[in-house]
């Protein structure tokens, strides 16, 4: 129970503090627009949606969970208020899990904003909504996962922002999103399938298309192999790095 | 008096560099216990191995004889923390980071909402209980981080350095407190390099230097040890006295040393007690008109000069350079 109430609150502070600044919101609702338009410019005059649809989703997610989580862990650590997190008779586990779960559903309501502007304006089919939301939130936990990993290795939140684009930039386009996985070198190959996003991106596919490229089971296996090894990663690295 | 916290060879090293090298003592329940040390002495250091903010290099800590080395998230509930910078959430007001901080030991909202309002009347933050802490001034800070680490009622609390960098008003406030927690029943541990807040705060101190313990005692027994001769101050009206005076009274009292300490003082100084009324007799029927003569003790500053050999100016210059 004591626990419970610590989570609960931690969440609820981090959504206060952090996720619903109007700021916060309006880049969530902007950044899936500009993408869509991006593609929109890029094709001439139409697009079809089904292929970019995936791409645009996963992104949306990657970049506001990752961006969220990286910037405020770090933020925190600088100003010394986590400091009263790991002072609290609370497990490092139920700590992270609290700290991660509201840029989870950041991420998560994120994603919805391309889903419904695909489904609603566009017509855009989603062959299997449950796959859909699978993926949805896999890939939201596994992104911000990256985020911590990344947060936790940064001291300041400059050092957080470019450690965060250097991973995700290479992602984008080592996953699969805009090159088929099969079309890249066959010495870049072996990267691909070492990223989560790859395997998250795939189910996306699946649930709009069917255009996947992996069997779907072996890919929520994957991510959930992928989750569990960021979350103790991430454990390991906070007791080794910020409890010295 | 029963110890509720016993270190035993506590050592951190960071590579190197040991920054706290084999220090044993203990703080007995109910009392303010105090570390007092320059810069890099080592007091944070502890007070992080003893609250679970630093991982232990060496050396055993118990906390009511269990020991708790290995476990002091377990030890957590019963402690509170006050770092040497208030770090509370800025964008939350003093009643939010209040609440917040008690449900991080899971208490109800409802007891934790009246929690914090009895702590913001003790700390005289009821006013400001609605204002952002960003927008407070240090010294308003420090008392509600102060606040905030009491919302669970820990039986001992952590001061580190709780008056460094406030003013004169809100210190005196904070040691009040201080005094007035400690009454309670709190047990406190508390780090400083200011000797005033140590002799008036502390029960016991333990003066630190380079990682090691010097010595631990009570203001009165370091006092006492460094003793080493009565001096007695006479403050007279000033007027031109005759150099040969002095001569007289030394060959008048061959056991006193009598000196000029300035043009109105004489310093007197035995190994043995100085009665003073022939003292005063004798310059009386001198024409010396006397106002005042006081025995002059040593104080915990000379003790602490003696034992460490580091000047109290200089601890206060290296904290103002922080």
């Amino acid at each position: 129970m004591k626990s419970l109430i610590a989570f609960w609150n931690i969440l609820l502070k981090d959504m206060k503090n952090y996720y619903l600044k109007p700021p916060n919101i309006s880049w969530g609702i902007i950044f899936p627009f500009a993408w869509m338009l991006m593609f929109f410019f890029k094709s001439g005059t139409a697009f079809k949606i089904e292929e970019i649809f995936a791409g645009i989703v996963a992104m949306s997610i990657l970049f506001g969970t990752t961006s969220m989580l990286a910037v405020t862990i770090t933020f925190e650590r600088r100003a010394r208020s986590f400091e009263r997190l790991l002072l609290a008779p609370i497990s490092t586990e139920l700590l992270v899990f609290s700290k991660i779960s509201g840029a989870v559903l950041f991420g998560i309501i994120n994603s919805f904003i391309p889903v419904l502007i695909s489904v609603l304006y566009f017509k855009s089919a989603v062959l299997n909504w449950y796959l859909l939301f699978t993926g949805i939130v896999l890939l939201s936990i596994v992104s911000t996962l990256l985020g911590l990993s990344i947060a936790v290795s940064a001291k300041e939140v400059f050092e957080a922002q470019t450690f965060s684009n250097f991973f995700r930039f290479p992602m984008i386009f080592l996953c699969g999103l805009f090159i088929p996985i099969a079309s890249l070198p066959i010495y870049i190959r072996p990267v691909s399938y070492i990223l989560p996003i790859t395997y998250g991106v795939d189910v996306l596919k699946y649930s709009i298309s069917n255009s996947n490229s992996i069997p779907v089971l072996i890919d929520i296996i994957l991510l959930i192999i992928f989750c569990v090894g960021l979350f103790y990663f991430s454990i390991f690295n906070i007791h080794k790095k910020w409890i010295v | 008096m029963e110890s509720i916290i016993e270190v035993k060879n506590l050592t951190k090293n960071y590579g190197k560099l040991t920054a706290v090298d084999n220090i044993s003592f203990s703080i007995n329940s109910g009392e303010i216990f105090g570390f007092l040390g320059p810069n890099a002495a080592g007091k944070t250091t502890t007070i992080n191995m003893l609250t679970g903010m630093a991982k232990i290099t060496g050396g055993k800590i118990f906390y009511k004889g269990n020991d708790i080395t290995n476990k002091i998230k377990k030890f957590q509930p019963y402690i509170g923390v006050v770092p040497d910078d208030s770090n509370l959430y800025e964008e939350l007001t003093g009643f939010e980071n209040l609440c917040f901080c008690a449900s991080l030991y899971g208490i109800l909202r409802s007891k934790r909402e009246v929690k914090a309002r009895q702590l913001l009347e003790i700390f005289q933050l009821s006013e400001a209980a609605n204002r952002r802490f960003k927008t407070y001034s240090k010294g308003m800070k420090r008392k509600l981080t102060i606040a905030a680490s009491l919302v669970h009622e820990p039986k001992i609390l952590f001061l580190d350095e709780p008056t460094t960098g406030i003013d004169v008003v809100s210190s005196r406030q904070i040691r009040n407190l201080i005094k007035k927690l400690n009454s309670d029943g709190t047990t406190i541990f508390l780090t400083t390099h200011y000797i005033e807040e140590a002799e008036r705060l502390c029960s016991r101190i333990a003066f630190i230097k380079s990682g090691k313990i010097i010595k631990i005692d009570t203001v009165n027994r370091f006092i006492e040890d460094i003793k080493e001769s009565n001096v007695v101050e006479v403050l007279f009206e000033p007027t031109h006295i005759d150099i040969t005076l002095l001569e007289k009274l030394n060959s008048i009292f061959p056991d006193l040393e009598c000196s000029f300490k300035n043009e109105n003082t004489i310093k007197v100084i035995s190994k043995g007690r100085i009665d003073i009324s022939p003292i005063v007799s004798f310059l009386s029927a001198n024409n010396i008109y006397i106002l005042e003569a006081k025995l002059i003790r040593p104080t915990l500053e000379d003790a602490f000069v003696k034992l460490t050999g580091i000047e109290m100016d200089i601890m206060k210059k290296e904290k103002e350079k922080k």
